[in-house]
């Protein structure tokens, strides 16, 4: 019966897919077209956001929010189906989004009902663009140890202070902020604050990173006004929204070992690019050692694919998320960097083009993909603060 | 991936568990080491794994199997390896029996896997002739010789070999020495004239042979399977054992990953315990990652045999090349952070060490392995 209702799913998607997702929208995706929505939104593609708006009227923008919150209201079953329909007509992600990925899963459980009202429906329509307040130049790995400063003033905080890392915080329009509201106890003194960036005292300036890219950016805040109403859950007890939180990020960031998420802009599978790029005898690729490292990585990629599988299936027998789930971000950003380097040594020279002639799009998008991999085994949370996680709430080892 | 045990497999696993610690714990090896056990494995242990339904497990209950399938006899494997726990399993289970499920005949089948379902024999596949893993390259010939065949060859690293009651001897009927096809599979008495077996001491205490075979007659009805395609089944059974040996593999690995984190729990220097240094902890939590993706690729190797999927030869390879890779460092790791403790014969460590490099050598080690996929990958 379940079975019979979700092939009827499947089919009803399928033929909505057929007739809404613009051809255009169904090729690969160069990074610059990525669409974020927000209140500056640029559709480089007008065909964008017809996608988007399309998918955004059935809540398919975050199919397991609830509908009441412009949601889609699947079942974790029907997103599958649909992400698997996604996947079959190569449909390009209507919508990149902090809020979607991040904030909207923190804010579902922890959020009032008016916030909840508030935010969610414009994460799913992409009306506001977020960005995420954590880090601080005196507080990365040890996050807890954030200073910026929240004061009540009555009918309004006050917030003072410094970010850093802030990705997009110069194209968002609103940030989700980890402050602090108590300087005599350090997680426990932690809140978690919710704000316009085009508010009177921010100001965000872009940082050049090694790729060339300007994301992310240094993040000012000097006497910014923040409504009451603006503090998600209680006072002082934002260490653990913004741990949640992090979890959801670390997920998303897992992802890519798996080679999905911007593997060389459509630049074909590592056989594929060994035999173009190196050349081949009798069907081999000429070089033994590169056939050699390839498959290593493809057999790695392999078996963590596996173990993010088994882990959402232990999940959905109600066995809980598992131990295995606390290695995803160290094993697939570590292997998702190992996918770059090889994409390098199998390419030679054309990945290490910086712009301009002598290089195609696709060689240019590798160099620069590679030195943005850099920063996966960085951002939310270093690959060695994982092993951290991994030795003492896992295997019990002590301080 | 069949990854939610059925209760009927979590009632074998818990089954196994109990059998393996209690009956065969890691002094049950290490006496037959001590007193050079003639057989090499404990007999009456045999049979009770027989009774238990293990060694008919991936048989049909017709024969007298318990028909638990890949997934059950994965589930055994683990638990036999975690205390490295001697038995026939490999040799008469994975191996021959698999074999003669596969190729022989009604007669064959119904004489040999009755019998090793009941725990009455012990078979041992006669396959290997040089150092490494090497399937193809069989220069032991059999010639036709009227209604019979004459079989003369030198078999090496042979698992139970000096113990078998019978042996499937993998010999060339045609074709040069590197062909595939020209392969023939013969059922072969060891007790038959011309056939001389040398028991060979093993560093991980477990049996092997070396046998040779001067102009041993078999009849025509000894052939198991088709004449000149032995090769396809081999292969078959190859991949069976490949992902079952790992299973036990991962039992290993698994033991010694456990026994080492207690020990860093426990031993104390520079007055704290050594689990509290970050530089073991980072290598353990990796070896922890590593050894979830071992995990991962056994469960998807046995799936695969179950479901008869058409990639097991691939996720074979994935899986025997992983395991023999992790189950290297995880051993030297354990070793290491034991210190000088590691290297003494009463700790365990050097023994899952010994048995993890045999193992890693048996039906390929990684190099073999990932040769072969890149070549069934078609790159
Ligand atoms: C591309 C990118 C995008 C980002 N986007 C955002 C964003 O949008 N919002 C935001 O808030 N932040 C963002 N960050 C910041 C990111 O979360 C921090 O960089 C990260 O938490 C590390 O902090 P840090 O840079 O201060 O490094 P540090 O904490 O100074 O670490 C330096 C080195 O020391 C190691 N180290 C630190 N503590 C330990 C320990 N206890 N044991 C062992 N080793 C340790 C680290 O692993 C690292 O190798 C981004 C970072 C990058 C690279
Ligand atoms: C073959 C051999 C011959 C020997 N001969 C002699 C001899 O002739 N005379 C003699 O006096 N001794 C001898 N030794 C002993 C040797 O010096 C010690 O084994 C060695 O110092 C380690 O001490 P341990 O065995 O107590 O290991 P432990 O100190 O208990 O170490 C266990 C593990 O913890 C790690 N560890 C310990 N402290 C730290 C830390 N602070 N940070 C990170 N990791 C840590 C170690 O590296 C090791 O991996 C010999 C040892 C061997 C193996």
């Amino acid at each position: 019966m379940q079975m019979e209702a979700l092939e009827k799913f499947r089919q009803e998607t399928r033929a909505w897919l057929e007739e809404n997702c613009p051809p255009s929208m169904r090729t690969p995706m160069p990074e610059e077209e990525t669409v974020w929505g927000g209140r500056n939104a640029k559709f480089v593609n007008p065909d964008a956001k017809v996608w988007l708006d399309r998918m955004a009227s059935r809540g398919w923008t975050a199919p397991t929010w609830p509908k009441e919150y412009g949601g889609g209201g699947l079942t974790k079953e029907e997103n599958l189906v649909l992400q698997q329909e996604l996947r079959r007509i190569k449909a390009r992600p209507a919508l990149s989004s902090f809020g979607i990925w991040m904030l909207g899963p923190a804010l579902l459980e922890f959020a009032n009902e008016e916030q909840k009202k508030e935010h969610l429906p414009k994460i799913v329509r992409g009306e506001i663009r977020w960005c995420q307040g954590y880090s601080e130049p005196g507080a990365g790995s040890d996050l807890a140890g954030l200073q910026t400063k929240c004061e009540d003033k009555g009918d309004h905080y006050l917030v003072n202070g410094q970010k850093i890392w802030t990705s997009y915080a110069d194209k968002a329009d609103w940030i989700f902020c980890l402050v602090r509201t108590d300087t005599t106890r350090k997680h426990d003194g932690i809140s978690f604050l919710l704000f316009d960036m085009m508010s009177p005292g921010v100001e965000a300036r872009p940082i050049t990173m090694i790729s060339g890219a300007s994301p992310f950016c240094e993040t000012f805040f000097t006497d910014v006004k923040v409504p009451k109403g603006n503090l998600v859950g209680e006072l002082n007890k934002g260490w653990t929204i913004a741990k949640r939180l992090l979890q959801h990020e670390r997920e998303m960031i897992s992802g890519m070992g798996l080679g999905g998420v911007g593997a060389g802009g459509g630049i074909g599978s590592l056989e594929q690019v060994a035999k173009e790029y190196f050349g081949e005898e009798n069907g081999k690729i000429a070089s033994p050692s590169l056939r050699d490292h390839i498959t290593r990585q493809k057999m790695d990629s392999k078996a963590f694919a596996l173990t993010m599988q088994r882990s959402a299936e232990e999940a959905k027998a109600g066995q809980g998320p598992g131990a295995a789930s606390s290695i995803f971000k160290y094993y697939g950003t570590e292997l998702n960097k190992r996918r770059y380097e090889l994409l390098l040594e199998l390419m030679g020279t054309k990945a290490l083009g910086w712009e301009g002639e002598g290089f195609t799009d696709g060689e240019i998008n590798v160099t620069r993909s590679w030195l943005r991999s850099k920063g996966n085994s960085i951002e939310g949370g270093t690959s060695e603060v994982q092993l951290n996680v991994v030795s003492k709430r896992v295997l019990g080892l002590p301080d | 991936m069949a990854l939610v045990l059925t209760e009927e497999q979590q009632l074998l696993r818990d089954t196994a568990t109990q059998f393996f610690q209690e009956r065969l714990p890691i002094a049950n090896l290490r006496k037959l080491r001590d007193t050079n056990d003639a057989t090499g494995f404990d007999r009456e242990a045999w049979k009770e794994m027989a009774d238990l339904g293990f060694a008919g497990i991936m048989i049909s209950e017709k024969y007298g199997g318990t028909d638990f399938g890949p997934v059950g006899l994965g589930l055994v494997l683990e638990q036999a390896g975690r205390t490295l726990a001697a038995s026939p399993l490999l040799s008469t289970v994975l191996l021959c029996g698999s074999a003669v499920q596969l190729a022989g005949n009604a007669t064959q089948r119904q004489d040999i896997l009755s019998a090793i379902a009941a725990g009455e024999r012990v078979m041992a596949l006669a396959l290997e002739e040089g150092a490494h893993h090497n399937p193809t390259r069989i220069a032991t010939k059999a010639v036709a010789d009227g209604s019979s065949y004459r079989i003369t060859g030198s078999k090496t690293f042979v698992l139970d070999g000096h113990v078998a009651d019978q042996l499937i001897v993998v010999a060339r009927t045609s074709g040069e020495e590197n062909d595939r096809s020209g392969i023939t599979l013969f059922l072969v008495d060891p007790k038959a004239e011309g056939v001389k077996i040398t028991r060979t001491l093993m560093v991980d205490s477990r049996n092997a042979a070396n046998i040779e075979f001067h102009n041993v007659a078999v009849p025509s009805s000894a052939v198991l399977g088709s004449v000149d395609g032995g090769n396809d089944v081999l292969e078959q059974v190859l991949d069976i054992a490949r992902i079952g040996l790992s299973a036990e593999m991962l039992g290993l690995v698994q033991q010694t990953f456990d026994v080492t984190l207690a020990y860093l729990k426990e031993r104390k220097q520079f007055g704290k315990v050594i689990g509290s240094f970050q530089a073991l902890q980072h290598r353990m939590a990796v070896l922890f990652a590593e050894i979830e993706l071992c995990r991962s690729v056994v469960l998807d190797g046995l799936s695969a045999l179950e479901e008869r999927r058409n990639d097991v030869p691939q996720i074979a390879s994935i899986t025997k090349a992983r395991l023999s890779e992790i189950s290297t460092l995880m051993t030297n790791e354990g070793l290491q952070m034991h210190g000088g403790m590691g290297m003494t014969d009463q700790f365990d460590v050097g023994l899952y060490m010994k048995r993890a490099r045999v193992a890693a050598a048996s039906f390929g080690d990684a190099n073999f392995h990932r040769e072969r996929y890149a070549t069934l990958e078609g790159y």
